[in-house]
C-alpha cells in the first residue's frame, strides 16, 4: 500500500512537471505580449519590467478584432447548422431504406473522406468563380460539401440504434416523414448532435486554406485570414504580433473552457470511428 | 411506392449537391485538366502524361517529396510514442489527470496557423536567448537553416498532435481490463512486463488507429509549414501541399500544379485505403 502511494506521487510530479513544459510557449507569448519591442530583445524569457498593456489596443485595432470576430463566428454558426441539418436529414433517409442506392451513396460519402483538399483545390475555386460564388454564400456551401462526409457517417451510425417502432409510431399519429425526423428522431440524437457540432466548429473556425481562397476582402475576413496579414505586416515587432495572437487565442480558450468534457467527448468519437 | 421515393431524394438532395459541386465534379475534371495544357480558364489541347513527366523532372516536387516522407517517418514515431507516453501518465490514479489532459490536448484546439506564428517567436527569440546564455550556435540561427526548420516542424508537430493522439490512446486504455493487470501483478509480473504482455497487445488497434491518423495528417500539413517557416530558407522546407499551391498560385502553372495533386491525392487515398484494409483484416481475427 504504501509503495502504492509512491508511485502515485511520482507520477503526478512527472505529469504536472511535463504539463508545465507543454504550457511554455503560451506562457512566454503572454509574457512578451505585456513587454515593449526593447524588453523582448534585452529579456526575452524573463518576466516584464514593468508589465504593459500598451500592444493589445493597437494590435486590436490592426486585426480589426471584433469585426473579425464578429464575421468568424457567422461563417461557423451558419456553416455548422446547415451541416447539422443536412447530414442528419442524409443520414436518416440512408438508414431507413433498405435499398441498394443507399448503400452505394454511403461509400461515396464514405470514400469522399479520403480526398485530400489540396487534390480537388485548383479546379474547386476555378468551377466557383466561373458562377460567381467566390463568397459567403459559396464558402459555407463548400463547408457542407467537406463537412458532410464524417457528419453523415458519424450519424449513421447512431441512426442504426434507433428503433423502427419509433417511426412507426408516429406514423400512425400522423406524422409525416420530416415530421417524424424533426419532432421524434432529430431530439433523440442531439448526443451526437453535439459532437458533429464541435468537430465542425473547430475545424471551420481555424481554418485558413480554403477562405483565403474564397473570400480574402477587406470587410469579411475571419480571424486566421486577418491574422496572416497582421503578422506579416509586424514581425519585426514582435510586442503587437504577440499580443495580436493572445486576443486571436482568447475566444477558444473560453470555449474551452466551458465545453471541455463535450469536446475531448467528440473528438474520441470523431477520431476512433 | 412513387411517393417513399419523393422524401428519400428530398432528404438527400442538399447533402448530394454539395458533394457533387465541391468535392466530386472538381475531382474529376482536376482529373481531366491534369492531361491538357490547362491555364486555369481554358485548356485547348490534350497533352497526354506530359505534365505528369514534367513533375517527376522539376525540383521542388521531388525535394517536397523527400521532405514530407521524412518529416512524415519521424513525426509519426514521435507523436505516437510521446501521446502513448502522456495517456500512460494521465490514466494513472491521482488528483488532477483531468486537468493534465486538458493542458496536452489544448493546442489542437488552436488553428495550424496560429501555432506556426507562436513557435515561431519561439525558435527566433526563445531559442536565441537560450543559446546566447549556454553559448550554443545552432539555437541561435534557429530555423534560418534547412536542418533547423525542418527540426522545428518536426517539434511543432509533435508538440501540438500528441494530446490528439493521447485522447485516442486513453479510450482504448480505459477499456483494458484491470482485473487482468491486477492478477499479473499477484502473478509477481513488473510494470514492465505488465505493459509489454497485457497493456500493449490489448490497445494493439489503436496503433493502427492513431499510426494512420499521423501519417496522413503529416502527409496533408499545410498550415503549420505556411507560418513556421513559409517554405524557407529558399524551398528547403516546402512540403507536397504547399508546392502544390505554390505552382498553381504563384507560379500560374495550373496543369503542372493539377497533375501534382493528382499525384497527392493517389498518396493520400493510397494511406487510407492500407488503413482500412488493416482494419477490417483485425476485426476478421477477432
Amino acid at each position: 500500500m504504501k509503495t502504492k502511494r509512491r508511485t502515485r506521487i511520482f507520477w503526478a510530479v512527472v505529469g504536472f512537471v511535463l504539463a508545465a513544459g507543454w504550457l511554455v510557449p503560451f506562457y512566454l507569448m503572454l509574457t512578451n505580449s505585456l513587454k515593449t519591442q526593447k524588453d523582448i530583445f534585452t529579456n526575452t524569457l524573463s518576466l516584464p519590467h514593468p508589465p504593459t498593456v500598451s500592444n493589445y489596443p493597437m494590435a486590436m485595432q490592426e486585426l480589426d478584432f471584433i469585426r473579425s470576430l464578429f464575421n468568424s463566428l457567422l461563417i461557423t454558426v451558419v456553416s455548422v447548422a446547415i451541416i447539422i441539418v443536412f447530414s442528419a436529414l442524409a443520414a436518416y433517409a440512408l438508414v431507413r431504406t433498405k435499398r441498394r442506392i443507399s448503400g452505394i451513396i454511403f461509400l461515396t460519402f464514405a470514400a469522399a473522406m479520403l480526398i485530400p483538399f489540396q487534390s480537388v483545390m485548383i479546379p474547386l475555386i476555378a468551377v466557383f468563380g466561373k458562377v460567381h460564388m467566390l463568397n459567403r454564400i459559396g464558402l459555407m456551401f463548400m463547408y457542407l460539401g467537406f463537412g458532410s462526409s464524417l457528419s453523415i457517417f458519424l450519424y449513421h451510425g447512431t441512426l442504426k440504434s434507433i428503433p423502427v417502432a419509433l417511426d412507426e409510431a408516429a406514423r400512425i399519429d400522423g406524422c409525416n416523414r420530416w415530421q417524424t425526423f424533426w419532432y421524434v428522431i432529430f431530439p433523440i440524437l442531439k448526443p451526437m448532435t453535439v459532437t458533429v457540432a464541435i468537430l465542425n466548429a473547430i475545424w471551420i473556425w481555424n481554418d485558413y486554406l480554403l477562405p483565403s481562397l474564397v473570400i480574402n476582402q477587406p470587410g469579411i475576413q475571419t480571424i486566421p485570414l486577418k491574422m496572416f496579414f497582421f503578422f506579416g505586416e509586424y514581425t519585426k515587432q514582435w510586442n503587437l504580433a504577440l499580443a495580436g495572437l493572445t486576443i486571436s487565442i482568447i475566444p477558444i480558450i473560453v470555449f474551452y473552457f466551458f465545453a471541455q468534457k463535450q469536446i475531448i467527448k467528440g473528438i474520441t468519437q470523431g477520431s476512433v470511428k | 411506392m412513387k411517393k417513399s421515393n419523393t422524401w428519400f431524394w428530398l432528404f438527400l438532395a442538399p447533402v448530394l449537391f454539395a458533394l457533387f459541386a465541391v468535392v466530386l465534379l472538381p475531382l474529376i475534371y482536376g482529373i481531366y485538366y491534369s492531361f491538357t495544357d490547362w491555364n486555369g480558364i481554358t485548356s485547348s489541347q490534350f497533352v497526354g502524361l506530359k505534365n505528369y513527366m514534367n513533375v517527376f523532372q522539376t525540383d521542388s516536387f521531388m525535394n517536397a517529396l523527400w521532405f514530407t516522407v521524412k518529416f512524415a517517418v519521424l513525426s509519426v514515431i514521435s507523436t505516437n510514442v510521446i501521446g502513448l507516453g502522456l495517456a500512460l501518465i494521465v490514466t494513472q490514479k491521482f488528483k488532477g489527470n483531468n486537468f493534465l489532459r486538458t493542458v496536452f490536448f489544448m493546442p489542437n484546439l488552436i488553428g495550424g496557423l496560429i501555432l506556426g506564428f507562436i513557435w515561431q517567436f519561439i525558435y527566433i527569440k526563445a531559442f536565441a536567448a537560450v543559446g546566447n546564455m549556454l553559448d550554443v550556435a545552432s539555437l541561435k540561427t534557429w530555423l534560418a537553416t534547412p536542418g533547423t526548420g525542418f527540426w522545428g516542424l518536426v517539434i511543432l508537430m509533435s508538440w501540438q498532435y500528441s494530446g490528439y493522439i493521447m485522447v485516442i490512446y486513453i479510450a482504448y486504455l480505459e477499456n483494458v481490463d484491470r482485473e487482468l493487470i491486477e492478477a499479473a501483478e499477484i502473478d509477481g509480473a513488473n510494470i514492465w512486463q505488465r505493459f509489454i504482455h497485457i497493456t500493449l497487445p490489448m490497445i494493439a488497434p489503436a496503433f493502427t488507429v492513431n499510426l494512420f491518423l499521423t501519417l496522413s495528417n503529416s502527409f496533408k500539413l499545410y498550415d503549420q509549414n505556411l507560418s513556421l517557416t513559409a517554405g524557407g530558407p529558399y524551398n528547403s522546407t516546402q512540403m507536397l501541399a504547399m508546392d502544390i499551391y505554390n505552382t498553381a498560385f504563384s507560379s500560374n502553372q495550373m496543369a503542372l500544379a493539377q497533375a501534382k495533386a493528382v499525384i497527392f491525392f493517389a498518396i493520400v487515398a493510397a494511406i487510407s485505403l492500407t488503413q482500412v484494409y488493416f482494419s477490417k483484416k483485425r476485426e476478421v481475427e477477432l
